[in-house]
């Protein structure tokens, strides 16, 4: 493996560990909150004690969670030094807002909400809860525009001077279309992780027949919140498909493996693509044993049936919108990218030598001009641009499919059926606790089709991984990916076991012994 | 000064009496450790500030003009 292989394997790694712990602190969040509400409403202590014992397990997710993103930062400035230099202006501002308002925000009402407890009034107190959560969503929001950003680059003008993105409106990096998507998407996965979470632990407070009108209550609201997110995540997930197929449309030809697209296209349930190899989507029309909904891909990508989808081949080859305007082809765009990176040495020569400002301006226009393309400059054959389709199908699918079975998780224990609650009680709550890993396998799966689809760009269309990445030797990067599988595998199961005692105690029915 | 008092007795008695909270903690400084003292230091120089410390741009420039290697997602 090349040091590009070793510095993306390292960073997703490292996200991957760091997801494990935001969503269910995002989720967790809603759930002490609505707990707490209804103790402020009612009075009664039974809330109280769940509020609290939420918040104890929010507290050790967030605990462990701390730092884990810190790393990410690390490598940015290590391994991706010319993706740091070059973003570094845009990046920087949603980075640095999320640790001044929203850490700070979170860290001072997380104390409130853990110390408070009978020293605070019970208004301030549950503001303080609320808000401690507010905080945690505010910082997700941030992260996900600087990650929105990598994939639609907008608000920004390369400085062929500084040889870095520039940002020329802070507006338009902080609401594009794709961040918006972004986070209502993942926020709303955040929730529904949560609330499969709660029914989950609740399950098995059931099944240990321990603690069962917390359990009854808390199952109840975390299937009734579970339901909501997923009804609300169904439709922000069109969205999101919609955007993509505007913004990144070999993204969403890699998730369907939609070799040759057009008109009416279904929208694929299963098909039989190999998982360890790239499909020959050069020569095939389409995946063999291919189950498919008629239309339905037509209308997520363009909100209309007879909508037109390119496939990967017409992305390559170059097509027609459904609007009239054309699209490239992949050699017109490395055309393009070429020129952009001959202009911008051009002009450092240029600038090196003294020459004219009416040059060196002519110059500049020329790698503007030229920029949107500038990343295809470095591309030499077609496989390089289309992203690994056997980890988008397949991640896409484990994604969709897990959240409709969370759906029926949540109805199944809702409504507890008398068939399958009377006859199959241990079976349905095991299953709502096996739920549990499944919804963290999910909520992954739909990072990877983010991530693996946005392949091979750091920046969509601006500049590729093997340009991007530092000029390293791949055993550096190698040594250090290691020592995070050991670091991170053993911080893990730390966790694990702090979490599962937790959960084993209990909530707490003396307030005088409970934990802080 | 009353609120400056509230607030240190919140702090201050919140973790005193923490019980799970010590070992959270001592896990959070064992990791800030690791990460900001060993990992950091040793494993996660700054790139540009090794090798570039007086003109960023002409380097990042000069790696952009670099042939690439060819690399397949």
């Amino acid at each position: 493996m090349s040091a590009v292989d070793w510095a993306r394997a390292q960073f997703a790694l490292t996200a991957i560990y760091h997801w494990l712990f935001v969503p269910l602190t995002l989720g967790l969040a809603v759930v002490m909150g609505i707990m707490e509400t209804l103790y402020y409403r009612t009075g009664k202590p039974f809330w109280k004690q769940t509020a609290m014992f939420w918040q104890r397990l929010f507290g050790i997710n967030f605990a462990m969670g701390v730092a884990t993103g810190i790393i990410l930062e690390f490598e940015f400035g290590t391994n991706w030094s010319n993706y740091s230099y070059l973003v570094g202006d845009i990046f920087g501002a949603p980075l640095a807002i999320e640790g001044i308002v929203a850490f700070f925000m979170e860290s001072t009402f997380v104390a409130v909400m853990f110390f408070g407890w009978n020293k605070v009034s019970k208004g301030f107190h549950l503001a303080s809860t609320w808000l401690t959560g507010l905080g945690a969503t505010i910082s997700a929001w941030w992260i996900l525009v600087a990650n929105s950003w990598m994939q639609y680059p907008v608000g920004q003008q390369f400085n062929p001077e500084t040889v870095r993105n520039e940002m020329t409106s802070f507006m338009e990096v902080a609401l594009s279309p794709v961040a918006i998507d972004k986070f209502v998407h993942t926020v709303l996965s955040a929730w529904v992780l949560g609330a499969v979470f709660v029914v989950g632990v609740s399950s098995w407070y059931l099944l240990k027949k321990r603690h069962t009108e917390f359990a009854m209550q808390s199952l109840r609201l975390g299937a009734i919140f579970g339901l909501i997110s997923s009804a609300l995540i169904m439709l922000s997930g069109h969205h999101s498909a919609y955007t993509v197929a505007q913004t990144q449309p070999m993204k969403l030809a890699a998730m369907e493996a939609l070799y040759k697209g057009g008109t009416e296209q279904p929208l694929t349930i299963i098909a039989g693509i190999n998982p360890f190899q790239q499909p020959d989507y050069e020569t095939t029309d389409e995946p063999p044993l291919k189950l498919a909904v008629p239309y339905a891909l037509s209308f997520l990508a363009t909100n209309d049936m007879n909508g037109y989808v390119p496939g990967i081949r017409d992305i390559l080859d170059g097509y027609t919108k459904g609007d009239g305007t054309h699209e490239l082809s992949l050699e017109q765009k490395i055309q393009h990218g070429r020129c952009a990176i001959n202009a911008l040495q051009e002009y450092r020569k240029a600038k090196q030598d003294g020459a004219p400002q009416e040059f060196l301006a002519a110059l500049g226009n020329e790698v503007q001009e030229h920029m949107p393309y500038f990343g295809y400059g470095y591309v030499k054959d077609r496989d390089q641009v289309v992203p690994y389709i056997p980890v988008c199908f397949y991640a896409f699918r484990v994604m969709v499919g897990g959240g409709c079975l969370f759906v029926l998780l949540f109805l199944i224990t809702l409504w507890r059926p008398s068939f399958l609650w009377e006859r199959w009680r241990e079976a349905v709550l095991w299953f709502a606790i096996l739920c549990i890993p499944v919804a963290y396998i999910v909520s992954e799966a739909g990072w990877l089709v983010a991530e693996f689809g946005r392949q091979p760009w750091t920046i969509q269309d601006m500049l590729p991984t093997w340009v991007g990445v530092s000029q390293i030797g791949s055993s550096a990067v190698m040594t250090t990916f290691f020592l995070f599988l050991v670091l991170f595998t053993t911080l893990l199961a730390v966790e694990v076991n702090i979490m599962c005692k937790a959960i084993k105690a209990g909530p707490s029915l003396d307030e005088k012994k409970n934990e802080k | 000064m009353k609120f400056l008092k509230q607030a240190w007795s919140l702090y201050y008695d919140g973790f005193r009496s923490m019980t799970i909270g010590r070992v959270l903690w001592a896990v959070i400084f064992v990791k800030l450790f690791i990460i900001f003292v060993v990992l950091n230091v040793f494993f996660f120089p700054d790139y540009l500030k090794k090798h570039a410390a007086d003109d960023k741009a002409e380097f990042v420039s000069s790696q952009l003009a670099k042939p690439p290697i060819t690399h397949n997602p």
